[in-house]
């Protein structure tokens, strides 16, 4: 160690610092690039719409109707894009359990390749948003411009540390703890349900890619503050102040005012 | 005075055995025994006290040189991450919480175990007498004879000036909270300058929207042309003039007559300043197309010209005109028709001097 130390301020020291930089950061992109390819290669299949059309007959068309045209109890699906269908049924939120407000995020039906499959299928019908390329989600943008984005365009109905809130009449904008880059991408581009579309030409998928870093970076990090209690504001803080800290200020006053044996 | 403490009614016969024409009085019935702490008697027991007093004081030792370590060792630099400052600030904490807690609740101890714990009883004063009325009003007579203040107006008069006047400071001192906001409430950046339209940017960066931009079920959050190079009073100016910007499909909207023209295409701008208590309205539902604040719940209906269905906000929100340039950039083609935000006090004589 004491050698290594000696050597830090050697001239040479700053480029051989560099190098080993280079070489992993080479090392972990050529892994994460072939895993990327492995995906392309696999989405392209041609078979995928043919297949994708059959499992959307048997599951999807009873309420979007045949060739996704739309029912009295689903809507046309021509047009939304592969993002739209990996995000709905990715996250289990399609097929839906019952009707109501909303639809609840729940264990996925279907497997990837089931997904990819269907995806293929829609996005076969009509231009719409496709799956966000792997370097958009790489979770290295600009976290700080992430976080300003996220305050001023997601915040209002999310909730700043992305805890979620409630909207009207049972409807609600879900915590973005736990869900995975490509969902958030295809949420914002897509606008699921309620939730207002963020196309690119509103936040370019740069933009998009910083946000996705903000929200990785405080997910992995907390609180700064320590237990969080949910970040659900006073709701959580007033009653835990109300109950433990006044009942600590009680239990001195007892403490204060008894006789010692 | 029979023992009461058994339950046993209170008979009225029993009360009044000391002598039929005595008016019962009530007898002082003392100071309870004095009850001997065990730190009194036993001297291990007083051991084990004084062992405990100094153990929350050494706490309270530790409690500090955790608060030193955290303070000094723990080296905040340019790349700290969240989770070393939350080690810092709990271990602040902690020590903080330990170095008070440890000397107060050690004192207390100390006191409650230790030391002397005699009780005192102290009587009541004696009620005062007239003859002390009666001399502190013959003080207050000779400080006014003496003082002579009735004799020599000259020095009341001016006494009577200068506290009339020592207030007057405070005056201008509260004067500085102001300055009245006049007509400033009124007015937003939106309105055009020199004849140039403002054009309608994005919140944060400041980049002109194009109408074809804005795709149905969007919502965009914006700020005037400008609003970023401000360099005084940027905050307060943002306040006023921010805007949500949706499209819809226009047959869904409902324009009152007059108010045609001020959307493009189902393109629509109305301010994001609630009119019950000015929180920012901004979460818009783009399938009801309900517009929710979410300090008090007050919800607006996009499609009926933001009408208040629900929530205690009095008035819609107000709609900023809009049009296309000839580059295809959205812009204002004037400011808002009312003022934004909630009621004051000069609001309908602004409102009235807009519209005459």
């Amino acid at each position: 160690m004491k050698a290594l130390s000696q050597k830090r301020r050697h001239p040479l020291a700053a480029i051989a610092l560099l190098l080993m930089g280079l070489l992993v950061t080479g090392g972990l992109y050529a892994v994460a690039s072939t895993v990327n390819q492995a995906k392309a290669t696999t989405s392209t299949n041609a078979n995928d719409a043919e297949e994708g059309g059959k499992l959307f007959a048997a599951n999807c068309a009873t309420c979007h109707g045949m060739g996704a045209s739309g029912s009295q109890s689903g809507p046309s699906l021509v047009g939304v894009g592969a993002a739209a269908v990996d995000f709905q049924v990715g996250t289990g939120r399609m097929p839906m359990q019952m009707n109501g407000p909303q639809a609840y995020k729940k264990p996925a039906q279907f497997n990837e390749e089931q997904t990819r499959q269907l995806a293929a299928y829609v996005a076969s019908l009509g231009p719409g948003p496709s799956i966000p390329e792997a370097g958009l989600l790489d979770e290295k943008g600009d976290a700080a411009a992430g976080g300003e984005l996220f305050r001023t365009n997601c915040a209002m109905c999310h909730n700043a540390a992305a805890a979620g809130g409630a909207l009207t009449r049972g409807k609600f904008a879900p915590a973005l703890a736990g869900v995975s880059g490509q969902h958030i991408y295809e949420a914002m581009v897509t606008g699921p349900q309620n939730m207002p579309v963020f196309s690119d030409a509103n936040i370019s998928p740069e933009g998009k890619r910083d946000i996705i870093t903000f929200l990785k970076q405080i997910e992995a990090n907390g609180s700064p503050g320590g237990a969080d209690l949910g970040s659900l504001g006073p709701v959580s803080e007033g009653l835990f102040i109300w109950i433990a800290g006044l009942g600590v200020i009680i239990a001195f006053t007892i403490w204060l005012t008894s006789r010692t044996s | 005075m029979g023992n009461h403490s058994d339950g046993s009614p209170n008979h009225s016969g029993t009360v009044a055995t000391a002598g039929q024409n005595e008016v019962e009085k009530f007898q002082d019935p003392g100071i309870p025994p004095h009850r001997l702490r065990l730190a009194d008697t036993d001297p291990k027991a007083a051991k084990r006290a004084e062992r405990q007093v100094a153990l929350l004081f050494g706490s309270s030792v530790v409690g500090t040189l955790i608060f030193l370590v955290a303070y000094f060792a723990i080296d905040l630099g340019d790349d700290t991450s969240i989770a070393t400052i939350r080690l810092q600030n709990a271990l602040l904490g902690i020590g903080t919480a330990f170095a008070m807690l440890g000397i107060g609740t050690g004192i207390v101890h100390w006191a409650k175990a230790l030391m002397p714990d005699h009780e005192v009883s102290e009587e009541r004063h004696a009620i005062r007498t007239e003859e002390d009325r009666l001399a502190a009003v013959r003080i207050v007579d000779d400080i006014v004879e003496e003082t002579g203040i009735k004799r020599r107006p000259l020095i009341r008069n001016t006494l009577l000036g200068a506290v009339a006047l020592a207030p007057l400071p405070a005056l201008a001192v509260f004067g500085d909270l102001g300055p009245r906001p006049d007509n400033t409430l009124a007015h937003t950046m939106w309105a055009p300058q020199d004849g140039k339209l403002k054009r309608l940017t994005r919140d944060p960066d400041g980049t002109p929207i194009k109408a074809a931009d804005v795709t149905i079920g969007s919502a965009f959050h914006v700020i005037p042309e400008g609003l970023n190079e401000l360099h005084e009073g940027k905050l307060n100016e943002k306040a006023k003039a921010v805007v949500l910007l949706m499209r819809l499909n226009p047959e869904s909207l409902n324009p009152s007559p007059g108010r045609e023209n001020w959307g493009y295409n189902g393109i629509v701008a109305y301010s994001k300043i609630c009119t019950h208590v000015g929180c920012p309205v901004a979460l818009y539902e783009q399938q009801t197309h309900h517009l929710l604040c979410p300090c008090h719940q007050s919800t607006f209906d996009l499609t009926q010209e933001c009408k208040v269905i629900f929530g205690p906000a009095s008035r819609p929100l107000p709609q900023l005109p809009i049009a296309v340039d000839s580059e295809g950039y959205l812009v204002a083609t004037s400011d808002f028709k009312e003022p934004v935000g909630p009621s004051y006090w000069e609001r309908d004589e602004h409102e009235r001097n807009r519209n005459a």
